[in-house]
C-alpha cells in the first residue's frame, strides 16, 4: 500500500468538506475493494475518508410502500432486517448469497453501487425494483445511475446516503456464484411492482455491467410463471467470457436464474 | 496403553498456540537490524534482460541495496538443483538448462526474479522496487505442453532440444504389445490433469543472518525439510558448509510439498544477508505465491487399456506429457516417473504395462510434488480408465474392479513395486456399504423424476509411501537418502523430549509422536516435548512429505525408545536387585513381574544422571538416538464412492454422499488421521471441480489470486462419511502405512466418474466446472 492519509468522518458534510480540500481523496465505505486495492497498489489515493462512523448513513426505513436503506448499512445489517425481510424479502436473500461472512459483515450497500462492478449482486436489485439512489445533493433513478461497468452518475465527491426501494408485488433473486470470487458469474433479480410492470435485471452477464432483459420482462408480463420463460431465447453477443463462463453459459444463466427468481418470488 | 497411547483420539497439543495466535512463524520473528527484501520480477513469459538500472532506486529513502541476477553469478552462488536423475529411454541423462537464483540473462516464467531491493521496510523496498528499470527484450513464449514439443516452438534452453527433458520409459513394451494383439476389447482414454496453485495458508518467506564474526548463518524459512535445505544449500549453492549454517523451519503453515523445495528466495536472503550486513527478511505475498510456489500435476495422457473375453485386464499402456514449467525443480523429475508410473498397475492385477514420459519445458513456473506427488495422476488415469471401461464393456464398474482386484501379497507389479499387504475387497465392500451401492438406482430414478442427474463414481486408489528404502531409491536416481533419524532424552526429573527428524507443519506430530511414548512408558502425554525443525537441535532428518512421518519417522523413534528402555530397565533392575528380564514398564512405573516391587520412570532417570549406582560399566545419562531405514514403501490404499447431483440448467455439482474406506494400517490418532483424509479430500474435490491454474498462450498466468483461482470452501464440499479396513503393514514394527495424500490421491476419479456417470457422458476434464459440465450436457 502507499502513504496515504486516513480520515473518520463524522458527517456526511465533514466527508464532502473533507473530499475538497484532498489532492485525490477516495470514499472508504465497507473497503471490500478499496483496500485489497490500495493493497496491491493500483489505486493510490492521497486521502481515505471513511464514512464507516456516519450515524446519518445507518438503518432502514420502511415507511408505506417504500423501503429505504441507507448507504452504510452494512449486508448482514440488510439481511436480519426485520423490515426488509418482511417488504422486500428478495433483497435479504440477495443479501445473504452475497460474498460470505467476511464480506457482509463490512460491505455495505452504498459501497456496492457506488463501486459497480459488473458481477455486484445489488445493481441487479436497483435496477428491477426501480430504485432511486440518494446522494447528499440529488435523487438518482437506478436507470440513470448505472452507467457501465464501474462507471456511474455520481460525481466527484458526491455521496450516496440511501437507497429507496418502492415495496414490490414479487421478487425474487436468484444467482450462480462466481466460483472463486462469489461475486455473481450471472443474477437475475425479478420484481413485479404493484401496478403490475415487470422489470427484470441481470448482473454479471453482460460486458456494460447491470441491465434490463426486455425478452424476459415481455414473457413474463404475459405469464408470470417461470414456464413463460422456457420460449425465450437470450443472445450470448455483448455478453461476459471468461475461464468460469462462456458467453453462451452466461446467456442460459440468465434464462435459468430468471426462472428461478420467478419460482422463489411466487 | 492409557487414554493418550496409540488408537485414542487425543486432542492436538499444538492447537492451543495455534488457534490463540501465539504460534511462531517465520514472519513473526524480528531481528536486530533486520532489514527487508523486494523481488523484482519479470512481468514477461520469455525475455533477454537487457540491462537494470537501479540508480534511481539507489538513491531512494531506506534503499540499502539492489543486487542482481548478475551479481549473484559472478559471487558463485550455485545454480539450483534438481536433485533426481532420470536416464531416457535411449541412455541419455535428463537435459537441463541452468536455473540461476536471480536471472542475469533470461527469464522464462512471468515471476521470476531479476533483481532484489534490500531496504530498511517492506513498503521502502517495494517503493524502490518500482523505481528499478529493467529493460526486457520479449522472446516468444510457449505455455502448453503440446504447444512446446511441436517443431518451430519457441524454445526455453539450449541444453534441451525441443524443449525435451526426457523421454523416460518403464515396463515391458513388447509384452504389452502382445497383450494388446490378443485383446478382446481395448478401452482408450485421453486425459488432462490439471494445473494446481498449491496455497498453503501461510506463504513462503526467509529471514537471513550472516554472523561476520564466526562466518556462520542463520537461516529461518518455510521448509517441511530444514536438513535437507541446509544440505543442498552447504553442497550445492556454496552458501557455507554445514557446520556454518544453522537452519530452523520454525512453525510452519501448510506446505502440501510446495515448502519441500529450496527456492531462489532463500538462497537470495542468505546471499544477501552476507553482502549487506545485516539479517534479511522476505515474505512472500498471495501473488507470489501463485507466481513462484512449485506447481502440482499438469500432465496430458493417452492411455489404453486391455481385456480378455472375461473381462481381465491384459495390459496397460501410457503415455504422458509432463509439463515441467521453466525449470526443473528439486525433485521435479522423480514425480512424473518413479512417482507416478510405477503406480499405473493400480488396485489389479495387470500382467503387462508399458508408459512412456515425456518431460517437457514451458515458460510456466516450475512445476514439482504437490500432496500425492505423480500418485494422484496415477489413481485417477487408472480409476478413470476402469469407469470408462466399465461403461464401455456394460459391466457393474465396481464389479469390473473387484474381478480384477490383486487378492494375494505379497505381489510383484510389472512397474517396479511390491505391494506388501491389502485387502481391497474389504475397502471396496466397506464403502459400497457405507453409500447403500445396490440402493443407488432407485435413488437416481427418484432424482430424475425432480428433474435432477445423479450420478455415483468409484475411485479404487492406491499409493506408495514413505519413500524407501535408501538403497533402492538411490539406484533409481535419487540424490538423497530416505530414512529418518529420532533421538529420545529423558531429562533427569524423569520428563522426555523426543527429536525428530521429521517436521511438522501442519499434520499434529506434537501430539502423535508423543502418543507413542505414552503407549509404551505409560506417562501422560504433558510429560513429553517433540522438538523438530532446528539442525542446530535435531541431529539429521529428511523432513516431511510424502506421508513419511509416521511410517518413517515414528519409527525412528520407537528404535531410539526401545534402546533407551533397555539402557532404562537395566538401571531399574540393579536398583530393584531384580533380572533385567522381569522388568515390564507400566504407567510410567519399572516393574518387577508378578511382584509389587517397583520404582518410577522418574528415580530411573535420576539414577541415570547422579550415577551414584548404576550396573558396572554402564554410561550415565538416559538419552538413545536412532536411524531407521525401511526395507519398503508402504502402501496405503481404499475406496471412495461419491454420490452427487448435477442441475441441468446450469451444470453445477452437489454433493449427495462421499464415503471413504481406507487401509492405513494402525493409526495412532484417528482424529487427526480423519482431519488428514477431510483435508485430502477437499483438495481432490478442489482439483475435480473448481481448482485450475491457467495460463494463457503467451505464458501470461490468468489465475494468480483468489478472484480467479478457485479454492475449496467449506461449502463446496459435504460431510464426509470415513471408515477404515485395516491391514497392518508388514514394513515397519508399528504397522502403519501413511494417511496424509490418501484423499487427494483418490478423490478427484471418484468425483469425476459420478459427474460423467450423471450426464452420462464419459468425457469431461477437470476441473468440472458448472460452465463446463453444461457445456458437456448439451454437446452434440
Amino acid at each position: 500500500m502507499y502513504q496515504t492519509k486516513y480520515h473518520r468522518a463524522s458527517s456526511v458534510d465533514e466527508a464532502v468538506s473533507l473530499f475538497g480540500k484532498s489532492s485525490e481523496a477516495k470514499f472508504l465505505a465497507g473497503g471490500q475493494t478499496l483496500l485489497p486495492v490500495m493493497k496491491q497498489r493500483l489505486a493510490s489515493p492521497s486521502d481515505v475518508i471513511d464514512l464507516g462512523k456516519i450515524k446519518e448513513l445507518q438503518g432502514v426505513e420502511l415507511s408505506g410502500d417504500t423501503l429505504t436503506i441507507k448507504a452504510g448499512t452494512i449486508y448482514y445489517d440488510i439481511m436480519t432486517n426485520a423490515d426488509v425481510k418482511k417488504a422486500i424479502p428478495a433483497i435479504a436473500h440477495l443479501t445473504s448469497v452475497l460474498g460470505d461472512p467476511a464480506v457482509r459483515y463490512r460491505g455495505t450497500i452504498g459501497g456496492s453501487i457506488a463501486n459497480n462492478d459488473p458481477a455486484a449482486d445489488f445493481p441487479a436489485a436497483l435496477l428491477a425494483l426501480g430504485a432511486t439512489v440518494k446522494t447528499n445533493k440529488r435523487s438518482i433513478a437506478a436507470e440513470d445511475f448505472f452507467q457501465g461497468l464501474f462507471s456511474t452518475a455520481l460525481e466527484d465527491g458526491e455521496i450516496i446516503t440511501a437507497v429507496s426501494f418502492p415495496v414490490p408485488a414479487k421478487a425474487g433473486y436468484e444467482k450462480m456464484r462466481h466460483p472463486a470470487s462469489r461475486f455473481a458469474l450471472t443474477g437475475v433479480f425479478v420484481a413485479q411492482t404493484k401496478s403490475g410492470e415487470v422489470r427484470v435485471a441481470a448482473t454479471g452477464a453482460s460486458q456494460s455491467g447491470v441491465m434490463r432483459v426486455p425478452a424476459i420482462e415481455a414473457a413474463l408480463k404475459a405469464n408470470w410463471s417461470p414456464s413463460a420463460i422456457d420460449s425465450v431465447t437470450i443472445s450470448a453477443n455483448g455478453l461476459l467470457a471468461d475461464i468460469h463462463g462462456t458467453a453462451e453459459y452466461r446467456a442460459n444463466l440468465i434464462k435459468v436464474m430468471a426462472q428461478r427468481a420467478v419460482a422463489a418470488a411466487g | 496403553m492409557g487414554v493418550e497411547g496409540i488408537g485414542a483420539r487425543v486432542v492436538r497439543k499444538e492447537d492451543k498456540r495455534f488457534i490463540t495466535g501465539k504460534g511462531r512463524y517465520v514472519d513473526d520473528i524480528k531481528m536486530v537490524g533486520m532489514t527487508h527484501a523486494h523481488f523484482i520480477r519479470s512481468p514477461h513469459a520469455h525475455a533477454k534482460v537487457k540491462g537494470i538500472d537501479s540508480s534511481a532506486a539507489l538513491k531512494m529513502p531506506g534503499v540499502v541495496a539492489v543486487l542482481t541476477g548478475r551479481e549473484i553469478v559472478d559471487d558463485k552462488v550455485g545454480n539450483l538443483i534438481c536433485g533426481w536423475a532420470i536416464t531416457s529411454k535411449d541412455g541419455s541423462p535428463m537435459k537441463m538448462g541452468a536455473w540461476p537464483a536471480m536471472a542475469p540473462e533470461t527469464v522464462r516464467f512471468v515471476g521470476q526474479a531479476v533483481a532484489v531491493v534490500i531496504a530498511e521496510s517492506k513498503n521502502l523496498a517495494r517503493d524502490a522496487a518500482e523505481a528499478v528499470v529493467v529493460n526486457y527484450e520479449e522472446l516468444p513464449a510457449v505455455a502448453d505442453v503440446q504447444a512446446a514439443i511441436k517443431s518451430g516452438a519457441p524454445q526455453l534452453h539450449p541444453e534441451a532440444p525441443g524443449n525435451q527433458v526426457y523421454d523416460w520409459v518403464i515396463g515391458d513394451e513388447g509384452a504389452t504389445d502382445a497383450a494388446f494383439a490378443k485383446a478382446a476389447n481395448v478401452v482408450k482414454l485421453d486425459v488432462t490433469n490439471n494445473r494446481l496453485a498449491p496455497n498453503a495458508m501461510e506463504p513462503r518467506a526467509a529471514l537471513a543472518d550472516y554472523d561476520a564474526a564466526e562466518e556462520h548463518f542463520t537461516l529461518y524459512t518455510t521448509s517441511q525439510n530444514p536438513h535437507v535445505a541446509r544440505l543442498v544449500l552447504s553442497a550445492f549453492y556454496n552458501i557455507a558448509p554445514e557446520h556454518k549454517l544453522r537452519v530452523i523451519a520454525p512453525d510452519v503453515g501448510g506446505g502440501f510439498g510446495s515448502k519441500i523445495f529450496i527456492y531462489p528466495e532463500e538462497m537470495v536472503a542468505l546471499w544477501a544477508s552476507k553482502k549487506v550486513g545485516r539479517p534479511v527478511k522476505w515474505t512472500g505475498d498471495r501473488t507470489e505465491a501463485f507466481l513462484t510456489d512449485a506447481h502440482g500435476r499438469d500432465h496430458v495422457t493417452h492411455a489404453e487399456m486391455a481385456f480378455d473375453a472375461n473381462n481381465k485386464i491384459t495390459g496397460l499402456k501410457v503415455k504422458t506429457y509432463a509439463n515441467f514449467g521453466a525449470y526443473m525443480s528439486l525433485f521435479s523429475s522423480s514425480v512424473p516417473t518413479y512417482l507416478y508410473a510405477t503406480l499405473l498397475s493400480g488396485q489389479y492385477n495387470i500382467p503387462a504395462i508399458h508408459a512412456e514420459v515425456i518431460g517437457v519445458y514451458t515458460n510456466t513456473t516450475p512445476v514439482d510434488a504437490y500432496r500425492g506427488a505423480g500418485r494422484p495422476e496415477a489413481s485417477y488415469l487408472i480409476e478413470r480408465l476402469m469407469e470408462t471401461a466399465a461403461r464401455q464393456l456394460k459391466v457393474d464398474p465396481a464389479q469390473l474392479r473387484r474381478s480384477n482386484f490383486i487378492t494375494q501379497f505379497p505381489h510383484q507389479t510389472p512397474v517396479i513395486m511390491a505391494y506388501d499387504t491389502g485387502d481391497f475387497n474389504a475397502s471396496l465392500d466397506a464403502a459400497m456399504k457405507a453409500i447403500d451401492y445396490a440402493g443407488f438406482p432407485a435413488r437416481k430414478a427418484q432424482a430424475k423424476a425432480q428433474g435432477k442427474l445423479r450420478g455415483i463414481g468409484v475411485s479404487c486408489y492406491i499409493e506408495a509411501c514413505g519413500i524407501a528404502p535408501s538403497k533402492a531409491v538411490g539406484s533409481l536416481g535419487a540424490g538423497v537418502g530416505l530414512w529418518e533419524s529420532a533421538e529420545v532424552r529423558v531429562n533427569p526429573v524423569g520428563t522426555i523430549e523426543i527429536l525428530t527428524g521429521s517436521h511438522s507443519h501442519g499434520q499434529g506430530h506434537e501430539t502423535t509422536f508423543c502418543q507413542l511414548v505414552a503407549e509404551r512408558l505409560g506417562v501422560p502425554i504433558s510429560q513429553v516435548s517433540i522438538v523438530h525443525g532446528d539442525t542446530d537441535k535435531v541431529q539429521f532428518g529428511m523432513g516431511t512429505y510424502g506421508s513419511r512421518s509416521a511410517a518413517v519417522g515414528l519409527t525412528a523413534i520407537l528404535k531410539a525408545m526401545e534402546k533407551m528402555e533397555s539402557k532404562a530397565k537395566k538401571i531399574a533392575a540393579h536398583a530393584l536387585e531384580a533380572s533385567e528380564a522381569d522388568i515390564v514398564i507400566e504407567n510410567g512405573e519399572f516393574k518387577v513381574t508378578g511382584t509389587d516391587k517397583a520404582i518410577a520412570l522418574p528415580m530411573v532417570a535420576l539414577a541415570a544422571y547422579t550415577a551414584h549406582n548404576l550396573p558396572d560399566g554402564m554410561e550415565p545419562g538416559l538419552k538413545e538416538s536412532a536411524f531407521y531405514d525401511p526395507t519398503n514403501f508402504t502402501f496405503p490404499a481404499g475406496t471412495y464412492i461419491c454420490e452427487l447431483e448435477v442441475d441441468p440448467g446450469t451444470g453445477k455439482t452437489s454433493f449427495v454422499n462421499f464415503v471413504a474406506a481406507d487401509d492405513f494400517g494402525r493409526l495412532i490418532n484417528p482424529m487427526i488421521v480423519e482431519g488428514q483424509v477431510h483435508g485430502g479430500l477437499v483438495q481432490g474435490i478442489g482439483q475435480a471441480l473448481l481448482e485450475h491454474a491457467i495460463y494463457d498462450a503467451n505464458g501470461q498466468p490468468v489465475t494468480a489470486s483468489f478472484m480467479d483461482y478457485a479454492m475449496p470452501r467449506a461449502d463446496d464440499v459435504p460431510s464426509f462419511n470415513l471408515s477404515h479396513t485395516t491391514t497392518l503393514c508388514p514394513g515397519n514394527p508399528l504397522g502403519i502405512k501413511g494417511c496424509g495424500e490418501a484423499g487427494a490421491i483418490g478423490a478427484s476419479a471418484a468425483v469425476i466418474n459420478a459427474i460423467t456417470d450423471a450426464i452420462g457422458k464419459n468425457n469431461l476434464e477437470m476441473p468440472a466446472t458448472p460452465d463446463r459440465v453444461w457445456r458437456t450436457i448439451h454437446a452434440a
